[in-house]
C-alpha cells in the first residue's frame, strides 16, 4: 500500500509537471494575446513525433533540444501568418482557427507517420532503474523527466522575474488590458511568446513520448484535459495552472492505481444486493475505470461551486 | 432563403402587406424542392445522402442558434445529437417489443425531448460563463459524456452502440418506412418543420435579444436582460433541435453509438456551420449540404480526406469569415444594381488559377502521403487519372509549380475581382 | 424650484469604492429629488464614471448604501436595477453594432413592455413594441436611418442612439454619462435639446464636462473631487462657490 502511494505520488507529480509545462505556455499565450490556443496539445504531439524522428537519426539528447526549437519555429510561423491575420475577424475566429489547426496537424501527422503508434523508446542511456523501493523499480527516465520539467519551471520563473520580456509577460498576467500599450514591438513579442509557449509543450511531448504512447490520437486524448487544467486553475492564472496540473496529475494517477469498485466495497450486504440490480453498470466499475472521467467531473464541480476557478481573478 | 436581416419584412411604418404567395415564396419553394428532389435524384445512394443532409441541416441550424445567433462557441454540441439518438433508439425498441401505438414519424420528438432535458441540465452549468470559459466547459462536458458512455454500457451499448429496426413500430397510414424513399420524406418533413421553427425563433423577442447578447452582452444587461438566462434558453433550445436531428439519424441508420457524441462529430458541425456562414440564417443549410457532399466524394477519392476538409475550414476562417452564405449575400447589392455581368467574368478569371493551385496542392499532399505512409504499397499512385511515381521528382515539381503559379495568379485575379466588385457596388450606389 | 421640498428618488449614503489599495469613491452622500436635472461635474479622475458604475450595478460598492425610491439597490446586477426604472448611457458609445438602428431600439423596449424571453411570439406583430420603437426613433431623430446597421452610423448618430437605448425602456431615472463628449457645437445643441425633451417627465443625473451644457440644463450641480462631493447646489451658487472655483473651475480656467 505504501509502495502504491509513493510510486503514484511520483508518477502523479511527473504527470502534473508535464501538464504544467503545457498549461504554463497556454496560460501565458492566453493572458497576452487573449486567445486560448486549442492546438496547444497538437504542438505537444508534434514535439513527441519530432522527438521520435530526431532521436532515431541523431539520438535523444539532440532531439530534446532540437524538437522543441523546430516546433517553436513552426508555432511562430503559425502566429505570424495565421493567427495575426485572423485576429481582425475577432475572438471566435481566432479560437476557430486554432481549432481547425488541431484537425490539420492531426491529419498531417497521420499522413507522415500513420495512425499506429510509432516505436519511440526510452533512450538506452536512461533505461535503467533509478532506485528500488519495496518490490518495484522506479525507471530513471521518469525521474529524469521530472527533473527536466522542474528545472524548466525554475528557469521560467527566473526568466519571468529577471528579463525584459519576462516583465512584460508579468504585467500582462496582472493587467491584461495593457498589452496593447506596449508599442511597436508588440507583434514581435506575441510571436516570441507563442513560439516559446508551444516549444514548452513540445518539450513535454519529447519527454512524454517514450513514457506514454506516441500516436496520432495523443493530442486528442490530452487536449481536453489540458483545457480542464486551465479552467479549473482559473483562466489566466499561472499559480492556478500549477495547482490544477498537480491536482489532476495526482487524482488521475491515484485513481488508476486503485482497482476498487462499489461491488468490492458493498458486495456482501443486503443493500448491496438491491443496488447491484439497479446500478448494474456503475456497480462493477472500478475507480481505475472512471479515472478518465475524473478531470471532467472536477471541472463541473468547480464550475458549480467556484465558477472562476481555483485562483482565477477574472471572468472572461 | 435570405438573410434574416434583409428578408423583405413588412415595414414598420405604413406599407401594405404583400399577398400570401409573395410573403411565403421562400417557404413554398423550399417545400416544393424537398418534395421534388427524389424525382431528380432517385438512386438509393442519392436518397440516403439526401436523408443524411436533411438530418445535418437541422443539426447545423441548431448549432447556429448558439454560434451565429447568440455568439456562443460550443465544442460539445454532438452530445445532444447523440443523446437524442440514444433516447430515440431505446424508446423505439421498447415500442417495437411492446406494440405501443406510436407511429415512426413521432419518434424524433423523443430525441428532441432528450436533447432538451440534457440541454437544460448541462446548460445550467455551462451558461454561467460566456466566451472562452464557456467554450472550454462545453468541451469538458463533451468528453465527460463520451467517457461516461463507455462505462454505462447498458444504455450506450459500448463501442458497438445500440441498433433498432424502424419497421417494428406501428405503421403510419399504411406506410411501414422500410423503403429509403419513405424515410426521406419523413426526414424532409421534419427538416421543413425544424427550419421553419428555428427561423420563427429568430423573429421573437428572445431571438432578437439573443442577437443583442451576441453583439454586446454588457449593454444587454443594461436594457433589463439577464444575459446568462438568454444563453441558457438558447442552449436548451439548441439541445432540443439537435436531439430531433439525432432522433432522425436513428430513424435513418437504425443505429447509434457513443462516437456520435464525440469531439469529431462536434467538430464536424462547427465545420458545416462555419463553412456555410454563421451570419446568415441559411448559411448552415448550405454548409450541411456542402460538407456532407464533400465528405462523400472526398472519402471516395482519398484516404486523407479529413485533411482537405480541415484545410478548407482554416482557409474559410482566414479569408472568408462570412462563409459561403456571406459571399452570396455580398452579391445582393451587385444584383440590385444589375451589375452582375460586370463582376462574374472576374470571378471566373480568379476561379481558374484557384483551381490550378488546389490541384497542385492536392498533388503535393497525395504524393507525400504515398511517399511516407503508403510507401509499403510502393511509390506508384494515380492522380486525376495520371499514373505518378512518388520517388521521382516529377510529381513534386509539378505540384510545386501548379500550386505556386496558380496561387500567385489567383492572388492577382482576386485583387481584380475585388476592384470590379467595389466598382460595381459604387456605381450601383450612384445610379 | 425648491428642490429640497421634494422626496429623494435616488439616494447615495456613505458610498465607497476601492480598487486594491486605491480608494476612488470616498464616502459620497447625494440625494437626487424626483423630477430634477442634476449634473455631476469634476476634474478628470475624480471618480464620476465609477460613481455611475456603482449606481447602475456595473460595479459593486465597497461600502455604503444606494436607494432607489427608498429601496436598497446596491450590489444588484445591472438588469435588476434597470427593471426597477433606472437606466443609463455610456461615455464610450455602447450599442449593438451589427443590429439595425430599429432593432437596437426595439430590443431596448422589450423588457419594459413585458415581453421578456418570449420565444413563441412574432416580434413583428407586437404592436406595442412597434409603436414604442417608432416613438423613440422619432424622438431621437433617427427614424430615417432605421434600416442602417448601428455600427456604420456617424458618431453623432451613435450618441443619439445611445440616448435612445437609455430612454426606450420606460425608466424614470436616467443616468447620462457625458452625452455631448466629442461633439461639434451644432451636434451639442441638438443633443441638449434632446436631453431637455426626454428628461421632462423623468429624473436626470448626468456627468458633463461642457460647462455651457451644465449651466444650461441642470437644476442642481454636484461637484465631485477626488471621490468626494465638495459642493451641491444650484448653478448660480456653484458658480459663486469659492471652494469649487479653486478645486475645479479655477484650474479649468487657468
Amino acid at each position: 500500500m505504501l509502495e502504491i502511494i509513493f510510486v503514484s505520488t511520483l508518477n502523479g507529480v511527473l504527470y502534473g509537471m508535464l501538464l504544467f509545462l503545457m498549461a504554463s505556455g497556454l496560460t501565458v499565450i492566453f493572458s497576452m494575446m487573449g486567445v486560448l490556443n486549442l492546438a496547444h496539445a497538437s504542438f505537444y504531439m508534434l514535439g513527441a513525433f519530432f522527438g521520435f524522428e530526431i532521436s532515431r537519426r541523431l539520438g535523444f539528447w539532440p532531439a530534446l533540444v532540437l524538437a522543441p526549437v523546430v516546433v517553436g519555429l513552426i508555432g511562430m510561423a503559425v502566429e505570424r501568418y495565421g493567427l495575426r491575420r485572423v485576429h481582425r475577424h475577432g475572438h471566435v475566429a481566432e479560437l476557430l482557427f486554432t481549432f481547425g489547426l488541431t484537425f490539420v496537424i492531426k491529419e498531417v501527422v497521420e499522413m507522415i507517420w500513420g495512425k499506429l503508434p510509432v516505436d519511440y523508446r526510452v533512450p538506452s542511456g536512461l533505461d535503467f532503474a533509478a532506485f528500488t523501493l519495496f518490490s518495484g523499480n522506479y525507471p530513471a527516465f521518469k525521474l529524469f523527466g521530472l527533473l527536466i520539467s522542474v528545472g524548466i519551471f525554475i528557469g521560467l520563473l527566473m526568466a519571468v522575474r529577471h528579463t525584459r520580456v519576462g516583465l512584460i509577460v508579468q504585467a500582462a498576467l496582472s493587467h491584461p488590458g495593457m498589452v496593447g500599450m506596449l508599442g511597436h514591438n508588440v507583434d514581435r513579442i506575441f510571436m516570441l511568446v507563442f513560439g516559446v509557449g508551444v516549444g514548452l509543450a513540445a518539450v513535454a511531448g519529447v519527454i512524454a513520448g517514450p513514457i506514454l504512447v506516441t500516436q496520432s490520437n495523443m493530442a486528442g486524448l490530452l487536449g481536453p484535459i489540458l483545457f480542464v487544467v486551465v479552467v479549473v486553475g482559473g483562466l489566466g492564472s499561472l499559480g492556478g495552472a500549477l495547482a490544477a496540473s498537480l491536482l489532476i496529475g495526482l487524482v488521475q494517477t491515484f485513481a488508476v492505481a486503485f482497482n476498487v469498485s462499489l461491488a468490492d466495497l458493498f458486495g456482501g450486504t443486503a443493500a448491496g444486493a438491491i443496488l447491484s440490480v439497479w446500478l448494474a453498470d456503475i456497480w462493477r466499475v472500478t475507480v481505475a475505470q472512471i479515472a478518465p472521467i475524473l478531470p471532467y467531473l472536477l471541472l463541473v464541480m468547480i464550475l458549480i461551486f467556484r465558477p472562476r476557478g481555483l485562483m482565477g481573478t477574472r471572468d472572461t | 432563403m435570405t438573410d434574416a436581416r434583409t428578408l423583405p419584412r413588412t415595414d414598420a411604418i405604413g406599407g401594405r402587406r404583400p399577398g400570401f404567395l409573395a410573403r411565403h415564396a421562400v417557404w413554398i419553394a423550399l417545400a416544393l424542392a424537398l418534395l421534388l428532389l427524389p424525382y431528380l435524384f432517385s438512386s438509393r445512394l442519392a436518397l440516403s445522402t439526401m436523408s443524411m443532409m436533411g438530418t445535418m441541416i437541422i443539426f447545423a441550424l441548431s448549432y447556429n442558434m448558439l454560434l451565429g445567433q447568440t455568439g456562443l462557441l460550443s465544442f460539445g454540441h454532438a452530445v445532444f445529437f447523440g443523446l437524442g439518438g440514444f433516447f430515440t433508439v431505446h424508446v423505439l425498441n421498447a415500442a417495437g417489443s411492446g406494440d405501443w401505438p406510436i407511429p415512426l414519424p413521432l419518434f424524433p420528438v423523443v430525441g428532441g425531448l432528450g436533447g432538451l432535458a440534457f440541454g437544460i441540465l448541462f446548460g445550467w452549468v455551462a451558461t454561467k460563463r460566456a466566451g472562452t470559459a464557456f467554450a472550454m466547459i462545453t468541451l469538458g462536458i463533451g468528453e465527460l459524456v463520451v467517457s461516461s458512455a463507455l462505462i454505462l454500457r447498458r444504455f450506450f451499448g459500448g463501442e458497438e452502440g445500440i441498433t433498432t429496426d424502424r419497421t417494428d413500430v406501428m405503421s403510419f397510414f399504411g406506410y411501414g418506412f422500410g423503403p429509403q424513399l419513405q424515410v426521406y420524406y419523413l426526414i424532409a418533413a421534419w427538416c421543413f418543420l425544424s427550419i421553419a421553427a428555428m427561423y420563427a425563433i429568430t423573429r421573437t423577442p428572445f431571438g432578437r435579444i439573443a442577437n443583442a447578447v451576441r453583439d454586446n452582452p454588457q449593454r444587454t444587461a443594461f436594457i433589463g436582460y439577464d444575459t446568462s438566462r438568454v444563453r441558457f434558453i438558447a442552449f436548451s433550445l439548441s439541445g432540443l433541435f439537435a436531439g430531433i436531428a439525432g432522433g432522425l439519424s436513428v430513424v435513418n441508420f437504425e443505429i447509434v453509438n457513443a462516437a456520435q457524441m464525440g469531439a469529431v462529430e462536434s467538430g464536424s458541425v462547427i465545420l458545416m456551420t462555419y463553412i456555410g456562414g454563421v451570419g446568415n440564417f441559411a448559411g448552415p443549410i448550405i454548409g450541411a449540404i456542402l460538407v456532407t457532399w464533400l465528405q462523400l466524394i472526398l472519402s471516395d477519392a482519398t484516404q486523407i480526406w479529413p485533411l482537405y476538409v480541415g484545410l478548407l475550414f482554416i482557409g474559410m476562417v482566414m479569408f472568408v469569415p462570412g462563409g459561403i452564405a456571406g459571399l452570396l449575400a455580398m452579391q445582393a447589392p451587385v444584383m440590385a444594381a444589375r451589375k452582375l455581368h460586370r463582376v462574374v467574368p472576374f470571378y471566373l478569371l480568379a476561379l481558374a488559377p484557384g483551381i490550378v493551385a488546389l490541384v497542385g496542392l492536392s498533388v503535393l499532399i497525395e504524393t507525400s502521403h504515398q511517399f511516407s505512409i503508403r510507401a509499403s504499397y510502393g511509390p506508384q499512385l494515380t492522380l486525376y487519372s495520371i499514373p505518378l511515381d512518388a520517388t521521382s521528382p516529377l510529381p513534386w515539381v509539378a505540384g510545386v509549380v501548379l500550386a505556386v503559379a496558380g496561387g500567385i495568379l489567383f492572388m492577382r485575379a482576386e485583387r481584380l475581382a475585388r476592384d470590379a466588385y467595389h466598382a460595381a457596388v459604387a456605381q450601383g450606389g450612384q445610379g | 424650484m425648491s428642490a429640497t421640498a421634494k422626496t429623494p428618488i435616488l439616494e447615495l449614503a456613505g458610498l465607497r469604492k476601492s480598487f486594491g489599495r486605491m480608494e476612488i469613491i470616498r464616502g459620497v452622500d447625494l440625494a437626487v429629488v424626483q423630477g430634477e436635472r442634476h449634473a455631476i461635474i469634476g476634474p478628470n479622475g475624480a471618480g464620476k464614471s465609477t460613481l455611475f458604475h456603482l449606481v447602475s450595478g456595473h460595479l459593486r460598492p465597497s461600502a455604503g448604501a444606494i436607494r432607489l425610491r427608498g429601496e436598497s439597490i446596491e450590489g444588484l446586477p445591472p438588469q435588476s436595477i434597470n427593471r426597477r426604472g433606472l437606466s443609463r448611457s455610456f461615455q464610450v458609445t455602447n450599442i449593438f453594432p451589427r443590429l439595425s438602428v430599429w432593432e437596437n431600439v426595439r430590443c431596448a423596449t422589450l423588457w419594459s413592455l413585458g415581453h421578456r424571453y418570449s420565444f413563441w411570439r412574432d416580434v413583428e406583430r407586437l404592436d406595442d413594441v412597434t409603436r414604442r420603437t417608432e416613438e423613440i426613433l422619432t424622438e431621437i431623430d433617427l427614424i430615417d436611418r432605421r434600416r442602417t446597421p448601428a455600427g456604420v452610423l456617424t458618431y453623432g448618430e451613435q450618441r443619439a442612439l445611445e440616448i435612445g437605448l437609455t430612454i426606450a425602456g420606460h425608466a424614470d431615472v436616467l443616468l447620462l454619462d457625458e452625452p455631448t463628449a466629442g461633439m461639434s457645437h451644432a451636434e451639442t445643441e441638438r443633443v441638449v435639446a434632446l436631453i431637455r425633451k426626454v428628461s421632462e417627465k423623468r429624473t436626470l443625473l448626468m456627468i458633463e464636462h461642457d460647462m455651457q451644457v451644465v449651466f444650461d440644463l441642470a437644476d442642481r450641480i454636484s461637484v465631485l473631487v477626488y471621490g468626494e462631493i465638495i459642493a451641491c447646489d444650484t448653478p448660480a451658487r456653484i458658480k459663486a462657490n469659492a471652494a469649487v472655483q479653486q478645486a475645479y473651475l479655477g484650474t479649468e480656467a487657468a
